[in-house]
């Protein structure tokens, strides 16, 4: 064996694998932001960027500080509770080295502050010291106030009940602020309140599984009369379901809104569940008559020998055997409609479902980034569990055909 | 499909399975294209034909008038201009991407952890994924304490931040650098697939020859899958002549970033004509594509 050819097909390998990392990385960057970002305070989101989390916190002056106070004050610089290093106040009270100068020249208790080292007696050459110490005592305050990197899980309940205000959902409701109480009542059946991600959560639900079962029953009929049944201009429909399969489906917005207005289907689940059924058949039916029709063939004649008929055989034979198809076809189109907007806008206004609740929570001046990006990521939760979960069926359902309208 | 009886059945059976389905289709999309059409040489209520709205002494198309619209004002030649810059842009991008992922990642050892990576964005909405791009593109006031990404390198880079998505000539290649975030996952998936499927002993029998990398890649690989990349191809001009929702989250077509489909939605209360008329234009658009599917799926029949 070759003792380099290890090392050798590393190098071999690395543009590969390094332009691979790049892009991997590239592609889960935006989404990292927003995940982290719903996580910080409002005052953290807009002090400074999200990446700064990622990076450690400032280092610098710690030597320096360790040389002189670390050794009574602690490394935190709390373990005397009378000077407290971290305490904000305390450091506030030193906004310029010099002010430190002559406070750590003062004696305490009879004996100089800094016995061991002592301080340069030369000020400018002490002065240079004490900057660093400044600068890493203003870190210390500064991640003691807000915890280590001032995460809080708050963001999530303004998103969840749709808080709109100048605070936190939380601290509005403890201190009983009336804005918040006019339009809360600070429990649980605030999870429910018509402007928040909690309800629209709901929504979202109620629209997509029936908007995804409803085609599929429907659909699977359908497919097994095209691929087991004869009759006159089989192919014809069929072919003509395959180009319905891209009619844009702005074709249909103005005339059915006119017939929901006219028959009060206007904003009600039932509506959009019809819309949804009638522009997710083509394909539905296009992909089970092709998972159907490449069953063998023996299966169906055997059965139909035996005496079944075409009743039987879709439910004890056709059905079952097309779980697969089903359930491709299924988890894609409720993740299709879970992520539907258009239709939802149009067709459920006075029910907004997550899409829309995200678009009525964006603040044009971008004020509220930390709920913002909270209430995006609620609306993920389904999708990412449905991705990691059961990714296989659903890039199936994705690329087993062409595209849907 | 084959031809060969299967099992004796009435006339009427076959049409019981598909006549439900059959009903929904003419309800939500026969008859509403047609209705549509209808509309669409009518005026901004429905109710009077188009040419009613036409002005003494100006130019005007007659019952065609929300076609005129469609065609020549301003806004709409800027949401056309822009669709085809989707087009001639991202298509290329998106199917390149898709391919150059699908093959490096087939070289590695953690191939699918990437391009679960890559594709993850198609799992998500296209609204939340304009609230993450909106929150990368973020510009701050001040050259300071910029929180949006790109503007926070570009600051540390000792330069000034951009708008990204207000500026003229820059804010519509950032929507399309979404896009093809959201899209280059589809193209990977279904070339991936399709370089999978084919037979090892031609990839083998050609390194066996001495080819290199590249040569495989453009004289074996990419001829082979050709059929597929055109499917691929062909779907993303559907895809991208219908672009919305990126758009109307990010920039709502302001600053010079319309395009047909937010045109389309912003008329649809205040003017049906046009709007449908729009929408007309849309599925005129896509006609060629229908007509090439159909022509696929009965050459695909024939060979069954």
């Amino acid at each position: 064996m070759k003792p380099f050819s290890g090392l050798n097909n590393f190098f071999r390998k690395l543009p590969v694998n390094l332009s691979v990392l790049v892009l991997a990385v590239l592609w889960i960057v935006p989404t990292l932001g927003i995940f982290i970002t719903s996580f910080r305070s409002r005052e953290a989101v807009r002090s400074s960027g999200w990446w700064t989390v990622l990076t450690p916190q400032s280092t610098e002056g710690q030597e320096t500080y360790n040389q002189y106070c670390g050794e009574c004050h602690g490394p935190d610089g709390d373990l005397i509770a009378e000077a407290n290093l971290a305490d904000p106040e305390l450091v506030a009270k030193y906004p310029r080295s010099n002010r430190l100068l002559a406070m750590l020249r003062a004696e305490i208790n009879g004996d100089p502050h800094l016995p061991d080292p002592p301080l340069p007696a030369n000020p400018n050459e002490a002065l240079d010291l004490l900057a660093p110490i400044l600068t890493y005592m203003g870190t210390l305050a500064g991640s003691d106030s807000s915890g280590t990197v001032g995460l809080t899980l708050r963001n999530y309940a303004d998103a969840l009940v749709g808080y709109k205000g100048t605070q936190d959902y939380l601290t509005d409701c403890e201190q009983g602020v009336e804005s918040a109480l006019a339009k809360f009542d600070c429990n649980s059946s605030d999870l429910l309140n018509p402007e928040g991600m909690g309800q629209a959560f709901l929504n979202t639900l109620y629209v997509s599984i029936p908007s995804a079962l409803l085609p599929i029953l429907f659909a699977a009929f359908a497919a097994y009369a095209f691929a087991w049944m004869e009759f006159r201009g089989r192919m014809w429909i069929f072919a003509l379901l395959v180009g319905l399969q891209v009619v844009p489906l702005q074709m249909a917005l103005v005339p059915i809104a006119q017939i929901y207005s006219q028959i009060g289907l206007q904003s009600t689940f039932l509506g959009i569940w019809l819309f949804h059924t009638g522009f997710g058949l083509p394909y539905a039916i296009y992909l089970m008559r092709n998972f159907l029709g490449g069953l063998p063939r023996e299966v169906f004649e055997s059965i139909y020998i035996d005496g079944a008929n075409h009743w039987t055989a879709f439910w004890k034979l056709a059905l079952p055997l097309s779980v697969p198809a089903i359930a491709s076809l299924g988890i894609f189109q409720f993740l299709w409609i879970w992520n539907d907007f258009l239709v939802a806008k149009i067709f459920l206004t006075t029910n907004p479902v997550l899409t829309v609740q995200i678009t009525n929570l964006i603040d044009p001046r971008g004020g509220n980034w930390h709920i913002l990006t909270g209430a995006a990521f609620l609306s993920f939760i389904v999708p990412m569990l449905v991705f990691f979960g059961l990714q296989r069926f659903f890039v199936r359902g994705l690329t087993a055909g062409s595209v849907k309208g | 499909m084959s031809t060969a009886k299967i099992m004796q059945q009435g006339k009427v059976v076959p049409w019981l399975y598909i006549l439900p389905a059959l009903l929904v289709i003419v309800i939500f999309i026969v008859y509403p294209v047609v209705n549509t059409t209808v509309l669409s040489f009518r005026d901004r209520t429905g109710e009077r034909p188009a040419s009613i709205a036409c002005i003494p002494g100006e130019t005007c198309w007659g019952v065609f008038e929300n076609y005129r619209y469609t065609l020549t004002n301003p806004e709409m030649v800027t949401a056309l201009r822009n669709n085809a810059l989707w087009l001639l842009v991202m298509v290329p991008l998106t199917v390149a991407a898709g391919l150059l992922v699908a093959v490096l990642a087939d070289k590695v050892g953690y191939e699918s952890l990437v391009k679960a990576v890559i594709f993850m964005p198609m799992a998500i909405s296209f609204i939340g994924a304009g609230v993450i791009w909106r929150f990368m593109y973020a510009i701050e006031a001040g050259q300071a304490n910029q929180i949006g990404l790109l503007n926070g390198i570009l600051v540390k880079l000792g330069a000034q931040p951009v708008a990204w998505l207000s500026t003229a000539g820059i804010n519509n290649f950032a929507l399309m650098v979404v896009g093809t975030w959201l899209w280059a996952g589809f193209c990977m998936t279904i070339l991936s697939a399709a370089l999978k499927g084919l037979p090892t002993e031609v990839l083998e029998a050609a390194r066996v020859d001495g080819a290199t990398e590249w040569h495989l890649f453009w004289r074996v690989m990419v001829p082979m899958i050709l059929p597929t990349i055109t499917v691929v191809t062909t779907t993303m001009v559907i895809i991208i002549l219908k672009i919305f929702d990126i758009v109307f989250v990010m920039t709502g077509g302001n600053f010079g970033t319309e395009v047909i489909a937010n045109r389309m939605f912003k008329l649809i209360v205040t003017d049906k004509g046009r709007s449908t008329a729009i929408a007309v234009f849309l599925l005129i658009l896509t006609i060629p594509l229908m007509i090439y599917n159909v022509h696929r799926f009965r050459q695909e029949e024939a060979m069954r």
